[in-house]
């Protein structure tokens, strides 16, 4: 239908020797939902560093909504302002509040007033539901309530697309639900994003395409149902039968 | 088992001073002799340094009275006497207010710069503000102020004009330098290695000595800079190598984790730096950077040797004169209790900086 707002075409990468990603081709379509799986080492992190640049690719083509990621520096930050990440050890910043990490990018990068800023970013905090910790220091949130700040600072920026590196694996079991139903709720909201997550119930209810990488490679890209019905590929059988056993 | 104490919670511990002391002091036999030998000690200490430096002392009086006392009191006469050459140096003696009222704006300052309620950008202008001020008090020649030329200058204004001064202009200085050594551009980084290496490998006293004696050599004939300006900058470019250290010490404590964060909402790298990365980074290292700040501060005495006469080099001056040269110690003591006063106010005041900030409670 429209053009693809994330587009990789036979993207490789190495640390020095190690090949970490081979001719990984993918292209996402506004809105999508896209869930990323596979054993740990398999280069998911990595490819969706690859998209906002905290990784540099060495072959192939990324482009990001119009915007192809090369050495320059204009190009970079044009693409990150458009794309919002969140990590799994939430990298907050410990010196401010929470409410000061969700303002600091809208006032210092779009240039936004102070008031503005606290405003907008007010809303989101209330949007994931923890308005009333806006004036805490991050080592004063659980690890569940820092995540949903990570979201809201994520947001404030308005992004096209939202990038989740496991950002529930850090989390206690009774924390992980609170964190989800917020991704859920944005991902209802019609936003593009890329979650890699071993989270096997939330990518059925949410994914329109679960991408399963071994080694490096896209092994298999499917549907949910599809994906955890009638998967393909030997090796995405084995890593269900794993994942889905616990 | 629980002896009659309440059953959940250990025993309450005996309270009180005689408590503590019987629980630390005296809790073997061999404490206690250790205990009561070195109170033994502490006392006779006590007794003499009491008798010389209060009962037995000279407080008044000219040279003889101190001749007189034959070293069995402190000569404190020496200080009434020559209080004003220790303090301001050769700096013409009726115009000595001019220094005095410099150290007392500088103490002032100081005190509001304390009050975290005026932290502000405006706060930093005042102080440039304020030495241009300083310099220009001391220096005269405007608002019908005789000129004093700054060969004259000494004591303490002289000391802590070179030592905040030199603390001030380092400090971004080092932050820079800092920068450079963990730059990603191969030139910036190798000036930046190339510069704090070099500074650090050689002592200050030799840079003093380049900054006064050779570095006229190298500038054209006619043209000559300051002594003052050149041992100020001397002291900087010194204290900045040191500083540049600690404060990369404090860069790599700071988890990558936070410039991947500061990365990806795409602040940009000074941004990064000044928001996210040296606020923490800065932080971390207040102690070692207090202790540059110590060293720097009493470093500043060794411009004695280009003919500056800072604190200790003034009190050196005063104890030349025949009359009093028997009673040097007692200047000496005299200008460590002063550089004693600043150096702990800046202990002290970092240790509440380290506490107070940052992960501030609120009520
Ligand atoms: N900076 C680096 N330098 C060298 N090797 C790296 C670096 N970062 C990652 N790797 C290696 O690249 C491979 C892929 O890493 P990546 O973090 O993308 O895996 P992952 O699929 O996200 O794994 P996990 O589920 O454990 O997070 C791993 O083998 C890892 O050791
Ligand atoms: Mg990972």
């Amino acid at each position: 239908m429209s053009a693809p707002i994330i587009e990789l075409r036979q993207v490789h990468k190495w640390f020095a020797r190690f090949h970490v990603l081979r001719a990984i081709d993918l292209s996402v379509k506004a809105g999508e939902r896209i869930v990323i799986c596979g054993p740990s080492g398999s280069g998911k992190s990595t490819l969706i560093r690859c998209i906002n640049r905290l990784e540099t690719h060495q072959k192939g083509t990324i482009i990001v909504d119009g915007i192809e990621l090369t050495e320059r520096t204009r190009d970079i930050e044009a693409v990150r302002r458009k794309v919002g990440m969140v990590f799994q050890q939430f990298n907050l910043f410990p010196h401010l509040t929470a409410l000061q990490n969700c303002t600091l990018a809208p006032i210092w990068v779009q240039g936004l007033p102070k008031r503005a800023a606290e405003e907008a970013a007010m809303r989101y905090l209330e949007r994931v539901r923890i308005p009333e910790q806006a004036h805490k220091y991050p080592g004063q949130l659980s690890g569940g309530q820092q995540q949903r700040v990570a979201i809201a600072r994520a947001l404030c920026l308005n992004p096209k697309i939202m990038l989740f590196d496991e950002p529930t694996s850090a989390l206690d079991p009774e924390m992980i639900k609170e964190v989800l139903d917020v991704i859920v709720e944005l991902a209802e909201s019609g936003m593009t994003m890329l979650c890699v997550t071993h989270e096997m119930g939330f990518a059925r209810r949410v994914a329109d395409r679960v991408i399963f990488m071994d080694e490096g490679e896209i092994v298999e890209a499917a549907p949910p149902e599809r994906f955890f019905g009638a998967p393909e590929n030997e090796r995405t059988r084995q890593f269900l039968s794993q994942v889905l056993a616990h | 088992m629980t002896r009659g104490h309440a059953p959940n919670g250990p025993p309450p511990l005996p309270r009180g001073p005689i408590a503590w002391a019987r629980r630390h002091l005296f809790n073997t036999w061999y404490n206690a002799i250790l205990t009561l030998g070195a109170l033994y000690l502490i006392a006779l200490g006590l007794k003499a340094a009491i008798g010389w430096i209060i009962v037995d002392a000279v407080w008044l009086g000219g040279s003889e009275a101190c001749h007189a006392a034959k070293g069995e009191g402190a000569c404190w006469a020496l200080i009434a006497e020559k209080h004003r050459f220790i303090l301001f140096g050769t700096y013409p003696y009726e115009e000595q207010w001019r220094p005095a009222l410099a150290v007392a704006l500088f103490v002032a300052a100081v005190g509001l710069s304390t009050w975290r309620r005026l932290w502000s950008r405006a706060l930093v202008v005042g102080w440039f503000v304020l030495f241009a001020a300083l310099a220009l008090l001391l220096h005269g020649g405007v608002f019908g102020l005789t000129p004093v030329s700054t060969e004259l200058w000494g004591g303490l204004p002289l000391t802590i004009l070179l030592s905040v001064i030199g603390i001030g202009l380092s400090l971004p200085l080092a932050v820079l330098l800092a920068l450079g050594r963990r730059s990603s551009m191969p030139l910036i980084r190798a000036i930046s290695v190339g510069y704090i290496e070099l500074v650090r490998g050689v002592p200050l006293i030799s840079i003093l000595f380049m900054a006064s004696v050779m570095f006229p050599l190298f500038l054209p004939e006619g043209v000559t800079i300051n002594k003052l300006l050149r041992a100020q900058v001397g002291i900087i470019l010194f204290s900045a190598a040191y500083l540049a250290e600690v404060v990369r010490g404090g860069l790599q404590a700071i988890p990558s984790g936070q410039y991947e964060a500061a990365d990806a909402l795409g602040l940009g790298y000074w941004r990064k730096m000044r928001l996210v990365i040296l606020p923490q980074a800065l932080r971390l290292v207040i102690p070692p950077m207090v202790n540059s700040f110590i060293a720097t501060f009493k470093d500043t005495s060794l411009v004695i040797i280009i003919g500056l006469y800072d604190l200790l080099g003034a009190v050196r001056t005063a104890t030349n004169d025949p009359l009093w040269r028997a009673f040097t110690t007692e200047g000496y003591i005299f200008v460590a209790a002063i550089f004693f006063v600043f150096c702990s106010f800046m202990s002290r005041y970092s240790r509440r900086l380290e506490q107070g900030a940052g992960e501030r409670r609120p009520q």
